[in-house]
C-alpha cells in the first residue's frame, strides 16, 4: 500500500503491513467518515506528512469492510450530497486495540534498535 | 458478531452486485467532486481545477479494478466472466470452435479408451484374495533352441507339481490347472455342445480366496482320477440351467458320463478366460499313470507366498526340487529350472506389446492434437494482436489475459473431453468385443480412476494447447503491434515462427506413428499370404472329441473314424478328406521328444530332440495337398499291430538326419510306445502357426489304435464349391452316426488362418488408423499456417506482383515456404522413426525396421499430402489481383 510521505523526496514508502488498516481504524474511533475525509484527517493528523493514495484508500476500505471490522451506510455530507459514511463495528473496535497495541510493540522495539547509537 | 458481518457482507456481494458496482462509482465520483472543489477553493479556474483533479485521481477503471479485488466471490466472476467471453469467442467462429472440440473428442475418446484396457489388463490387481501374493510358476528350459523366441515358460507335468507341493515350504500353498473340454449333451433333447472346461487341484478355489455363488467347491477327497463332480462358472449356469440355483447336486453330462454339480462360481470370476464353461477336479480327467510323469507339460501353476519368505527365497527352495528331479530323469525333457511371473503378466502375454504400442500411438495422437489445437489458437491470437495490445495499454494485466486465452482452449478440450469419454464409453466395448486375445478375467469398463484419468488428460491438453499461445500473443512484444502501422509488410516473425516450430514437431510425430503403422501393415500383409504348406482354398474344417464312455476301445474309435471317411468320400461335392489330430495352421497340439536309436546315443542332460506329434489317415497329405518328398504316405494296412510307422517332415529330417537318408531309421518316442518306430516317408513343412517358424513334425498314423489318452479329431473336407455351405451337409452325416456328438470350430482353413492373424491386423489397422488421422491433423495445421502466412503477406505479394513478379515465382515462393517445415518435420521424423522402430521390431513378422520400402512410401505419402495442403493458398496467393491487396486494408 503507497502512502505518500509528502515533506520526504515524494518517494513513495512501503509502510509496514496493516499499517494503513491501523491508521483508518483509528481514524474512524470518534466518528463514522466517508473516504475523502478519512484521507484528509490522516494527513492532518500526521502533519502533513502521510498523504494517503486513492489507489490505496479505497481497496483498503473495501478489504475492511469485507473483513467486518468496519460497515458502510450512506448518509448526507457536510455538502448536501449523499456519501458512503464508513463507522467502526464492534470487531473493528476490539481489532483496533490489538493493532494498536501491536504497534505499540514493534515501534518500541525499532526505537530501540535505532536510537541504539 | 464478526462472523455475522462478514456473512452479511459476503450475501450482499452475491446479490448485490451491481448495486455495489453503482455504489463504487458514486463513492469514488464523490471523492473527485471534493477534490474538484478544493481545487476551485484554492483559486483555480473549473478546468484546471477538473484537469488536476483527475491528475491526482489517476486511472478510474484501475482504482475500480483494484476496489473490486477486495471484494469477496471475485474470483467467480472474473472466471464467469472469462467463461462468458470465451464462449461469445467460440461462438463468433462456430467451424474452428467444432474442428478443435471434434479434434480433442477423438483424441481423449481414444486414449480414455486405450486406458481403460490398459488398466484392466495390465494395472488392475485380479479380483482374489491378496492378489499381490499371487505367483505363476513355469518350468524353464536352459536350452537355445527352447529360448530361441525369448525366456521360455513351459507349462509343468504333474509329477513335478506334486513334488514342489509336497516337498518345498516357500510358499503358503501351491494349486495348479489345466485346459480341457468336453462334450455337454442335455438330459432330455437339449443340442450337445462342445465347452471349453478346466481342471484344478481341490485347493485352487481356497487358495485364489474365490467364495461359490452356491454350493462349495471341490474337497481333497473328490480330486482322484474318475472322479464325477463338476463346478459350472456363471455363463453356462445362466446360459444353459436358467441360473435355477437347484442344478447344485444334480447331474449333468460330460462326455456322456454323469458328473454331480457341486457348486457354482460366482459371476465376477472370469479366471483364465471367460470361455471356460465348467470346472472339474484336477486328476478327474487324469489317468493315474499320467500323474506319474515328468515329462507330459500341460498344467499352469499358481502359487501364494507366505508374508514372511521372499519371492526368491519361495523360488529357489521350488528350483531345487525341479533340479534335483531334471537329474533323476535325464533323458526325459524335464526342464532344469522353474521361473516364476506375475499373474497379470501371464494373462497379458500377448497383448502387453500391441497394447503399449498403441498406448504410444494414441499418445502421439493426443500430442498432434493439442499442437494442432495450440496451431489454431496461435492464428486466432494473431488476429486478434490488436485487440489484446490496447486492452493491455490501458491497464489489462498480462495473468488476465492469460487466463482469458486459457479458458476458452479449457473451455475446447472440456467439450471435447466430455464428447471423448463419452465415445470412449463405445470405443471401449467395442475394443473389448472384437479383441479376442484380451483377457477379461478384471472385467473391462470405465470406472472412476479412468474417469480421472480423463480429467487429469483434458487439463493437460488445455494446458499444452492453450499456454503456449496465450504467452506468445500476451508478450511485451505485442504492444509493438500498436506501433506498427496498419500496413504491415510482413507478419510477425516471431509468431510464425513459433507456429512453424509446432508444425515441424507436428509433422515429425506423424511420420514416426506412419512408419510404424507402415512396418506392422506390410508384416501383416507378410503374414497373410504366408504359405501354409497346404492346400488352404475350398476346405473346411471342424473338429469333434470322442467321448471315453462310449468310444472306450481303439476298436469303436476306428471303426467310428473309418466309416465316417467312407461315407464323407462319398458325399457329392466333396473331393478330399483328411482326418487328423491337429490340422495345419490350427495350434501347437502337443508334441514330443524322441532319440533315434540308429545314431549314437544323447549325452544326458543335453537338449533331447523335439517334434510335433501329429496323428494322420492315409488320404490325409493328398487331400491337404502336402507333397511327398521321399518314401511312400500311409496306407490301409498301417494299422493296428502293423502301426509302428512314422511319416516326418521335411524339418526333421533336415534338423535330425542332415546329408543321411532317413528312410527305413526308427524315432524312438518314450511317451508312445516302447517299440520304436519306422520311418516310412518325409512329407512336405507346413506350419503350426502362421507367423511362427516351423517346426519338426512327426506323423502317426491314425488307425493305429494309439490315442496318447487324447481323442479330439480335426476333419478336413475339400469341397468343390464353397466350403462352408458343405458344413451343414458333413454335420448331418456326423449327427447320424452319433446324434450326442457335438462339432466345434466349423470353418474354412482360411477363415483358421485369418483368425490367427486376426490380432496382429488388429493392431496394425488400430496404428494406421491413428497414423491417417496424424497425417489429416497435420496436412490441416499445414494448410492453416500457409493461409494464414499468405494473408499476412497479401500487400507484400501484392506489391511484388505490381512489380512484375511471375505468377508462378509467387507459387513457387509460397510453396517452398509452406514446405519448409514438412521438409524439416520428416527429416526429424525419420531420424526418430530409426529409433522409435526398434520398440516395434519384436511384433514385426519378416519385416525389417528399418525397411527401406517403408521409409520411401511413408516420406512421399508425407510430401504429397504436404503439397497438396499447401497448394491452395499458395495458388491462391498468386491468383492475387495486386489493386485489390493494395487497396485492402
Amino acid at each position: 500500500m503507497n502512502v505518500v510521505d509528502n515533506l520526504g523526496m515524494g518517494k513513495p514508502s512501503d509502510l509496514v503491513q496493516g499499517t494503513l488498516d491501523l491508521l483508518i481504524l483509528k481514524t474512524l474511533l470518534p466518528e463514522a467518515m466517508h473516504g475523502w475525509a478519512i484521507g484528509k484527517r490522516i494527513q492532518q493528523l500526521s502533519g502533513e506528512v502521510l498523504q494517503v493514495q486513492q489507489g490505496s484508500l479505497y481497496p483498503a476500505l473495501h478489504r475492511l469492510e469485507q473483513q467486518g471490522w468496519i460497515k458502510a451506510k450512506w448518509a448526507e455530507s457536510e455538502t448536501g450530497r449523499q456519501a458512503k459514511f464508513y463507522a467502526l463495528t464492534a470487531a473493528g473496535r476490539s481489532q483496533l486495540e490489538k493493532e494498536t497495541a501491536n504497534w505499540n510493540r514493534l515501534s518500541a522495539a525499532i526505537n530501540l534498535v535505532v536510537s541504539e547509537a | 458478531m464478526r462472523w455475522f458481518e462478514q456473512l452479511r457482507m459476503r450475501v450482499l456481494m452475491l446479490f448485490g452486485r451491481r448495486h455495489a458496482d453503482k455504489s463504487l462509482d458514486d463513492e469514488l465520483s464523490f471523492h473527485l467532486e471534493r477534490q474538484i472543489a478544493e481545487n476551485l477553493a484554492a483559486g483555480m479556474t473549473p478546468d484546471e481545477a477538473r484537469f488536476s483533479a483527475l491528475r491526482t485521481f489517476g486511472n478510474p477503471a484501475l482504482l475500480r479494478e483494484q476496489s473490486r479485488a477486495s471484494w469477496s466471490w471475485n474470483g467467480l466472476e472474473s472466471l464467469l466472466r472469462d467463461l462468458h467471453y470465451s464462449v461469445r469467442t467460440l461462438r463468433r467462429s462456430p467451424t474452428f470452435s467444432l474442428m478443435a472440440i471434434l479434434v480433442i473428442a477423438l483424441c481423449i475418446g481414444a486414449a480414455t479408451s486405450l486406458f481403460t484396457i490398459v488398466r484392466s489388463v495390465l494395472l488392475k490387481p485380479l479380483p482374489f484374495r491378496d492378489p499381490d501374493h499371487l505367483v505363476m510358476v513355469y518350468e524353464h528350459f536352459r536350452g537355445d533352441w527352447a529360448n530361441q523366441d525369448g525366456f521360455n515358460y513351459n507349462v509343468v507335468s504333474p509329477a513335478d507339481y506334486y513334488d514342489w507341493r509336497a516337498q518345498t515350504h516357500g510358499f503358503q500353498d501351491i494349486a495348479a490347472w489345466r485346459w480341457w473340454q468336453f462334450n455337454l449333451t442335455g438330459e432330455r433333447d437339449e443340442l450337445p455342445e462342445v465347452v471349453t472346461a478346466a481342471a484344478g487341484t481341490w485347493n485352487f478355489f481356497p487358495l485364489l480366496g474365490v467364495q461359490p455363488a452356491f454350493g462349495r467347491t471341490f474337497t481333497e477327497s473328490e480330486d482322484h482320477p474318475g472322479s464325477n463332480v463338476v463346478m459350472l462358472t456363471w455363463s453356462v449356469f445362466e446360459r444353459r440351467f436358467a441360473g435355477d440355483s437347484s442344478i447344485v447336486g444334480r447331474h449333468i453330462h460330460l462326455d456322456g458320463k454323469p458328473f454331480t454339480v457341486v457348486g457354482i462360481l460366482p459371476k465376477d470370476f472370469a479366471y483364465p478366460y471367460a470361455t471356460v464353461q465348467v470346472w472339474v477336479p484336477y486328476q478327474a480327467m487324469a489317468s493315474p499313470d499320467e500323474l506319474q510323469h515328468h515329462d507330459w507339460h500341460q498344467s499352469h501353476i499358481i502359487a501364494r507366498l507366505l508374508p514372511t519368505v521372499s519371492l526368491g527365497n519361495a523360488v529357489s527352495q521350488v528350483e531345487a526340487v525341479q533340479y534335483r528331479d531334471h537329474l533323476q530323469y535325464l533323458n526325459e525333457p524335464v526342464a532344469e529350472d522353474v521361473a516364476p511371473r506375475a499373474i497379470t503378466d501371464d494373462l497379458a502375454k500377448d497383448v502387453k506389446k500391441p497394447l503399449i504400442l498403441l498406448m504410444g500411438a494414441v499418445a502421439c495422437m493426443l500430442f498432434i492434437g493439442c499442437l494442432n489445437v495450440a496451431n489454431l489458437l496461435v492464428a486466432r491470437g494473431a488476429a486478434r494482436q490488436k485487440e489484446v495490445a490496447i486492452r493491455g495499454a490501458l491497464g489489462a494485466q498480462r495473468w488476465t489475459l492469460v487466463r482469458e486465452q486459457l479458458t476458452e482452449s479449457l473451455l475446447i478440450c472440456f467439450a471435447g473431453g466430455a464428447a471423448g469419454v463419452l465415445l470412449s464409453l463405445t470405443a471401449t466395448r467395442w475394443l473389448a468385443h472384437a479383441w479376442k486375445d484380451l483377457p477379461s478375467a478384471q472385467g473391462i469398463h470405465v470406472d472412476g480412476v479412468v474417469l480421472g484419468f480423463a480429467c487429469a488428460l483434458v487439463f493437460a491438453a488445455a494446458l499444452l494447447a492453450g499456454l503456449l499461445p496465450a504467452i506468445s500473443s500476451t508478450g511485451k512484444a505485442v504492444f509493438a503491434a500498436l506501433q506498427a502501422s496498419s500496413r504491415t509488410t510482413g507478419g510477425s516473425l516471431s509468431r510464425t515462427a513459433l507456429r512453424k516450430t509446432l508444425l515441424t514437431v507436428e509433422i515429425g510425430v506423424t511420420v514416426v506413428l506412419l512408419i510404424s503403422a507402415g512396418l506392422l501393415l506390410k508384416s501383416f500383409v507378410r503374414l497373410r499370404s504366408t504359405d501354409l504348406g497346404c492346400a488352404t482354398d475350398n476346405v473346411l474344417t471342424m473338429s469333434y472329441s470322442l467321448p471315453k464312455e462310449k468310444y472306450d476301445k481303439p476298436e469303436r474309435i476306428n471303426a467310428f473314424n473309418e466309416s465316417l471317411l467312407a461315407r464323407l468320400r462319398a458325399l457329392p461335392g466333396v473331393r478330399a478328406v483328411a482326418l487328423g489330430s491337429t490340422l495345419p495352421g490350427n495350434s501347437w497340439g502337443g508334441d514330443d521328444v524322441f532319440t533315434i536309436p540308429e545314431h549314437p546315443p544323447i549325452t544326458p542332460g543335453a537338449e533331447l530332440p523335439d517334434a510335433l506329434d501329429r496323428l494322420a489317415d492315409p488320404g490325409y497329405f493328398t487331400a491337404l495337398g502336402i507333397p511327398l518328398l521321399q518314401g511312400r504316405f500311409f496306407t490301409m494296412q498301417d494299422r493296428d499291430d502293423h502301426a509302428n510307422r512314422v511319416i516326418i517332415s521335411n524339418q526333421l529330417a533336415r534338423q535330425y538326419f542332415p546329408g543321411e537318408n532317413p528312410i527305413g531309421k526308427h524315432l524312438l518316442v518314450s511317451a508312445r510306445d516302447k517299440a520304436g518306430y519306422e520311418i516310412v516317408g518325409v512329407v512336405g513343412d507346413t506350419l503350426w502357426q502362421v507367423g511362427q517358424p516351423t517346426k519338426a513334425t512327426m506323423y502317426f498314423p491314425l488307425f493305429s489304435g494309439n490315442f496318447k489318452n487324447s481323442f479330439g479329431f480335426s476333419l478336413a473336407v475339400r469341397t468343390v464349391s464353397e466350403p462352408l455351405a458343405m458344413a451343414i451337409q458333413v454335420q448331418k452325416q456326423i449327427a447320424e452316426f452319433d446324434p450326442q456328438l457335438p462339432v466345434s470350430d466349423v470353418l474354412t482353413l482360411t477363415q483358421v488362418i485369418g483368425d490367427s492373424i486376426g490380432n496382429t491386423s488388429f493392431s496394425a489397422t488400430l496404428v494406421l488408423a491413428f497414423a491417417a488421422l496424424s497425417l489429416l491433423l497435420a496436412s490441416v495445421g499445414l494448410y492453416g499456417v500457409l493461409s494464414y502466412l499468405m494473408t499476412q503477406r497479401m500487400t507484400e505479394i501484392g506489391i511484388r506482383i505490381a512489380l512484375g513478379a511471375q505468377r508462378e515465382q509467387v507459387l513457387r515462393l509460397a510453396l517452398v515456404d509452406g514446405l519448409r517445415p514438412a521438409f524439416l518435420g520428416l527429416a526429424f521424423g525419420l531420424a526418430a522413426s530409426v529409433a522409435a522402430v526398434r520398440l516395434v521390431q519384436s511384433m514385426l513378422y519378416k519385416t525389417e525396421p528399418l525397411d527401406p520400402a517403408v521409409f520411401a512410401t511413408v516420406a512421399a505419402t508425407l510430401l504429397a499430402v504436404a503439397a497438396l495442403a499447401c497448394l491452395l493458398p499458395a495458388w491462391r496467393a498468386s491468383r492475387l489481383d495486386p489493386m485489390q491487396a493494395l487497396r485492402t486494408e
